[in-house]
């Protein structure tokens, strides 16, 4: 036992105590500080952009925002007052079209992908399918669709937006409704098979309700994704200076106002009051937005609490 | 006692188990069916998306062959629509964007997952960084038209004052421009960027971290040498995706550019890209501009789709890459 010790001490004799010792006139020790810096320097300047969106948002939009602002139609160019009730609404129809195409279809074919043929080559084929459409530009989408629908129909019309953003919502809500899915414990679907039910009855017993939360979470931010797209809606919705339900009777087949497309035009327009709405529109749109992202994420955070 | 056996072989005579009847067979047939054929839809939407634009822009691909990738102007009137200035602003603005976004991405990702802040404020960061990425695009153009533009101007002009000798400050801020545009792309691909790239980092077996920290490492030793290393393909993916991402880009573009049909190294010159050439002159487009903008819709997906493919497969094969080594 003295031997050992006495080697210790001898060892830490031979070596300079000074250098394990944490200080910042060590070039490494240095480096690593001065990184950490950098770093946490850069991460919080990235938060910088979405600070002052939010209260230049507050700010212009909010000084902007009235019951008049949400009830009713484009100002002429330069005429006051005005509103963009017209693109509330239409956003808001768009979006409904796109979920009800959308949402049906990809929790179905994410119901394949995680249950009915999990390892098949075609659940391959389709998880790298909805990955590469995640990417596919909105712009493209609206293309698509202005190819597949508007020149059928032969017009711009609220549906033919709904086809174009339900493409982009498409591989959101599938992508995670299949992460959902495979989520729900392989044991309830055992008990169900067991008890002889057949796979649908599983399915829509057992595994899709289960699953719910977190395939509302996907679908909240498809929606949220969908209702600030612009791009696509150009293509297919255009734009309209009037209620889609007009002279007492709904006609979708017609050029469809959105917010997206209000803020777009009304920002290049040499007009103040145009401007001011265009802010008004966006705090509209932003809030919207955020509120279905911040949706999901608490249904998310409720299915781990679980 | 003795009653009891008989109990239970008067339940087995009305048991309530049954074959399923031959309307949920076939209901579990139909599903099955459904969740099959609904699963192809998708690829069949993917192809059908590929060749319904392929299709539309054959007019003028049959007219104007390849020659459109090489010209330079852009006239509905004359019938020259050339398309290397959308091209080259594109991948310009793409480029600088995505390098810009890296950055602040990469140490975003690596603040995240190598327990710099108290969980708290990690929990903050993260959601405030998953905000930045919902802000609609058109939102963040509104802003850039607003905000970005007056603030680096007087920057810009004193680099034009200045550097003017160096060819990325050789021209005058006019107003929108490459800089702004850039600026704004890279806020909007930082979260493709740091998501992916966090979700690589933590990956990273704690194991081989722990080893480089016993050896001596310091923080940004191991984090540099070791952890970036070995999670390289999937930050290499995510930076794929994030360049696909920058590269469709359309509203913020188009309003931030300045959609000059121009060629020009200089960061503060207007540009214009393939998607805001094609927001800006479709509505109005009719016959064989309408081909030509087809054809630039194409040419925006060929190199869209490969970069989203690459991208892919290189996340993909990094997770499995990572899985191995656990």
């Amino acid at each position: 036992m003295t031997t050992k010790v006495v080697e210790m001490s001898a060892v830490a004799e031979g070596v300079d105590l000074r250098h394990l010792e944490m200080s910042l006139r060590s070039p490494r020790t240095f480096i690593s500080a001065a990184l950490s810096a950098v770093a946490i320097g850069a991460s919080i300047l990235a938060c910088i952009p979405l600070l002052s969106v939010l209260t230049m948002l507050a700010y212009r939009g909010g000084a902007r925002l009235s019951w008049e602002a949400l009830t009713s139609t484009p100002p002429a160019a330069l005429a006051a007052g005005g509103g963009f009730g017209n693109a509330l609404v239409g956003t808001l129809t768009m979006v409904a079209i796109a979920t009800l195409l959308s949402v049906p279809c990809g929790v179905m074919a994410a119901a394949y992908l995680a249950f009915v043929g999990p390892e098949s080559p075609t659940s391959a084929v389709v998880r790298f399918t909805a990955k590469v459409l995640t990417g596919l530009p909105s712009v493209l989408a609206g293309v698509f669709a202005y190819a597949a629908v508007v020149l059928t129909t032969g017009g711009f019309s609220a549906p033919a937006g709904g086809v174009a953003l339900a493409v982009l919502m498409l591989p959101t809500v599938l992508l995670t409704a299949e992460e959902a899915i495979k989520m729900v414990p392989a044991r309830m679907k055992e008990a169900a098979v067991g008890m002889g039910a057949t796979q649908a009855q599983v399915l829509f017993r057992v595994v899709l309700p289960t699953a719910m939360p977190g395939i509302l979470t996907g679908v909240m931010l498809a929606v949220a994704r969908a209702a600030g797209e612009t791009a696509p809606l150009i293509f297919t919705a255009l734009f309209s200076n009037y209620w889609l339900f007009d002279l007492g009777r709904l006609n979708l087949m017609k050029p469809t106002a959105s917010l997206a497309v209000l803020i777009y035009n009304f920002s290049a327009a040499p007009f103040a009051n145009q401007v001011s709405l265009a802010w008004a529109a966006s705090l509209v749109l932003v809030v919207m937005v955020l509120g279905f992202n911040i949706a999901g994420q608490f249904l998310s955070r409720n299915r781990h609490h679980r | 006692m003795a009653s009891a056996p008989i109990e239970i072989a008067s339940h087995a005579q009305v048991s309530i188990a049954r074959p399923p009847s031959s309307g949920e067979l076939l209901t579990d047939r139909l599903v099955r069916w459904a969740t099959t054929g609904l699963a192809w839809a998708v690829i069949a939407l993917g192809t059908y998306i590929v060749l319904q634009i392929t299709w539309t822009a054959r007019p003028a691909l049959a007219r104007f062959g390849t020659s459109l990738l090489a010209a330079k102007t852009w006239d509905s009137n004359r019938e020259l629509f050339g398309l290397l200035p959308s091209i080259w602003g594109t991948l310009y603005s793409s480029i600088i964007g995505l390098g810009i976004g890296t950055f602040f991405g990469l140490c975003i990702a690596i603040v995240l997952s190598q327990d710099f802040l108290p969980a708290a404020v990690e929990t903050i960061l993260k959601n405030l960084i998953e905000l930045l990425a919902a802000v609609p695009s058109v939102v963040y153009g509104l802003w850039g038209i607003f905000v970005v533009i007056p603030a680096i101007r007087p920057i810009a002009d004193w680099c034009t004052a200045h550097l003017g000798w160096i060819p990325i400050f050789g021209t005058p801020l006019r107003g929108p421009g490459m800089l702004p545009a850039s600026m704004v792309l890279a806020i909007m691909v930082l979260p493709t960027v740091s998501a992916l790239s966090r979700d690589a980092l933590k990956a990273v077996p704690t194991k081989i971290k722990e080893a480089a920290v016993g050896l001596g490492a310091t923080r940004w030793e191991t984090i540099l040498g070791v952890l970036v290393p070995t999670a390289l393909t999937g930050i290499f993916g995510s930076v794929m995706l994030g360049f696909g991402r920058a590269l469709g880009e359309t509203m913020a573009l188009a309003m931030l550019v300045g959609n000059a049909n121009e060629i020009n190294v200089s960061l503060f010159s207007p540009g214009t890209t393939l998607a805001s050439l094609l927001a800006l002159n479709f509505p109005e487009a009719r016959g064989i501009e309408a081909q030509a903008l087809m054809y630039a819709a194409l040419v925006l997906l060929a190199i869209t789709l490969s970069v989203n493919v690459i991208g892919t497969a290189i996340v993909n094969r990094a997770a499995r890459r990572l899985r191995g080594l656990k």
